[in-house]
């Protein structure tokens, strides 16, 4: 671990706090991404369909396995076409 | 060499030896301490090895360094020490202040008064990226900040690491000696250069540079740093955006000295500028050519239909003030041949005029205007040896009372 002095003025978190969440959904394109956890994509798309049902811009992204972080270009496409992420983390 | 004395010591009076390098010296104690950690030594603050201490009662009551029999003697008590020996030797430096070593111990007691709040960046992350994220950086390599490198460089000055040198904006957090020499760290300074950068630092902060506005503004003006005195030479400035003012072999005095410091103290000047507008001369052999030549390139300055306009810093190559000197011109001279020749007629000013929409109110027909406030050109000598090339640097627009002025600091050891 390497310590390092702070070169600012220390007004702002060491951590970077997480953006604040939306407060409606209205107006927003969500994206729902399968992380290939079994049976994730079964919630997943029931999820994406309710959405849906309320007039909201859904879409399905889907990573090649679970065991390893997205890879770049994915998490860019993310990032450049959706407002916020659902994913199912877990079996 | 020591060996028996500390042997004889050891016999007659109790002897407890603090080995920095080799824990089985001296075989003729037994009472030797392991001290390669070095924590024993930095609390005594040991500068030379050998260092014999007396202690009474736990308490420190004596103490000699290097080998000097007649010091031994008094501080031990014991007479005839060492009779083999020379009367006396130096020591050598101690382990605990090396270079490196010190700092080290410093952070590990906590002696470092360092103010600063300590991020830690984890063993897998890359320090580069981490630094990036947090954006101290544009992307370009940093040196990262720490503790070692900072007091390292905070030995380059002789000040108070917590003195605040102003208020920096945009937020006017105070900038201390500290955050400056953190952020030192990270351009690659060394420690010998931090004087000049918190002379520029206190220069840019003080009220008159406006460097809220220098910030802000959309035009593309940065802090122009000219270094004048002895400090160019002693750590070896080359002429860049930072640069220092070629003194040797000038017929005129430093801008430090216009500006009213003393000759052969260092300074530094900063100024509101942007890129360098070049005047490539080569054939004016006479100063009043050559003047002309400036104040045609000075007259461009931000716009031909502007005046007065901004200030601008006026850098004559040596090649250039040669043929000055030559003539006998003084700096002041050239500065009331160049406000002369940048009278501009107002008829050219007004907007619209010679088919150019930009340009002054209609008022300046029929007058006369300079294209610089009085005091709004400043001249420095500087450059290569060789090449007709000088150079000018514009100002902000807001240059002047109303915007930013020049400011000149001394250095500071």
């Amino acid at each position: 671990m390497t310590v390092l002095l702070d070169p600012t003025s220390e007004r702002s978190p060491t951590i970077r706090p997480r953006l604040p969440r939306p407060e409606r959904l209205d107006g927003l394109t969500i994206g729902i991404l399968d992380i290939a956890k079994p049976r994730g994509d079964v919630f997943l798309h029931r999820l994406g369909e309710r959405l849906a049902e309320r007039g909201i811009a859904v879409r399905h992204y889907a990573k090649p396995t679970n065991t390893r972080v997205a890879p770049l270009p994915l998490r860019q496409q993310i990032a450049a076409e959706v407002d916020l992420v659902v994913e199912g983390l877990s079996d | 060499m020591a060996a028996p004395v500390l042997g004889d010591l050891a016999r007659e009076q109790g002897l407890t030896v603090y080995t920095q390098d080799d824990p089985s010296f001296p075989e003729t104690v037994p009472g030797r301490i392991d001290d390669t950690m070095l924590d024993t030594s930095h609390r005594l603050g040991i500068e030379v090895v050998p260092t014999l201490i007396r202690f009474e009662g736990g308490r420190e009551v004596g103490r000699t360094y290097g080998w000097d029999r007649g010091e031994w003697e008094r501080i031990s008590g014991i007479a005839g020490l060492g009779r083999d020996l020379p009367q006396a030797r130096p020591g050598c430096g101690a382990k605990n202040v090396e270079p490196g070593v010190l700092e080290r111990l410093r952070i590990r007691f906590n002696e470092t008064g360092l103010k600063s709040r300590r991020i830690e960046i984890g063993s897998d992350e890359d320090e580069q990226e981490a630094m990036f994220a947090r954006g101290w950086s544009d992307g370009l390599p940093l040196v990262p900040p720490t503790e070692e490198r900072v007091l390292r460089m905070l030995d380059g000055t002789a000040r108070d690491p917590q003195e605040i040198l102003g208020l920096a904006p945009p937020d006017l957090a105070p900038a201390t000696v500290e955050k400056i020499a953190v952020n030192a760290v990270m351009a690659g300074c060394k420690p010998e250069y931090l004087p000049v950068v918190l002379a520029a630092v206190e220069a840019v902060l003080e009220e008159q540079f406006a460097m809220h506005g220098v910030l802000a503004t959309t035009m593309f003006v940065g802090p122009v740093v000219v270094v004048n005195g002895p400090i160019r030479r002693r750590i070896g400035m080359k002429y860049t955006y930072c640069f220092a003012e070629d003194e040797e072999g000038s017929s005129w005095e430093p801008l430090s000295v216009e500006r009213g410091l003393k000759p052969g103290q260092s300074a530094v000047t900063v100024f509101a500028g942007y890129g360098l507008q070049g005047i490539v001369d080569q054939k004016s052999r006479d100063p009043e050519s050559l003047a002309k030549s400036f104040a045609g390139s000075l007259k461009a300055l931000s716009n031909v239909k502007h005046a007065p306009s901004c200030d601008a810093l006026l850098v004559v190559c040596p090649e250039h003030h040669r043929t000055f000197k030559n003539a006998g011109w003084s700096k002041a001279r050239l500065y009331e041949e160049l406000y002369r020749l940048c009278e501009i007629p107002g008829d050219d000013l007004v907007a619209g005029a010679r088919g150019v929409a930009e340009g002054g109110p209609p008022s300046l027909a029929g007058k006369s205007v300079n294209k610089f406030r009085p005091g709004g050109l400043m001249i420095v000598r500087a450059g290569g040896d060789a090449g007709m090339f000088s150079g000018i640097i514009g100002g902000w627009s807001a240059g002047g009372p109303r915007g930013s002025l020049p400011v000149t600091k001394e250095v500071k050891p």
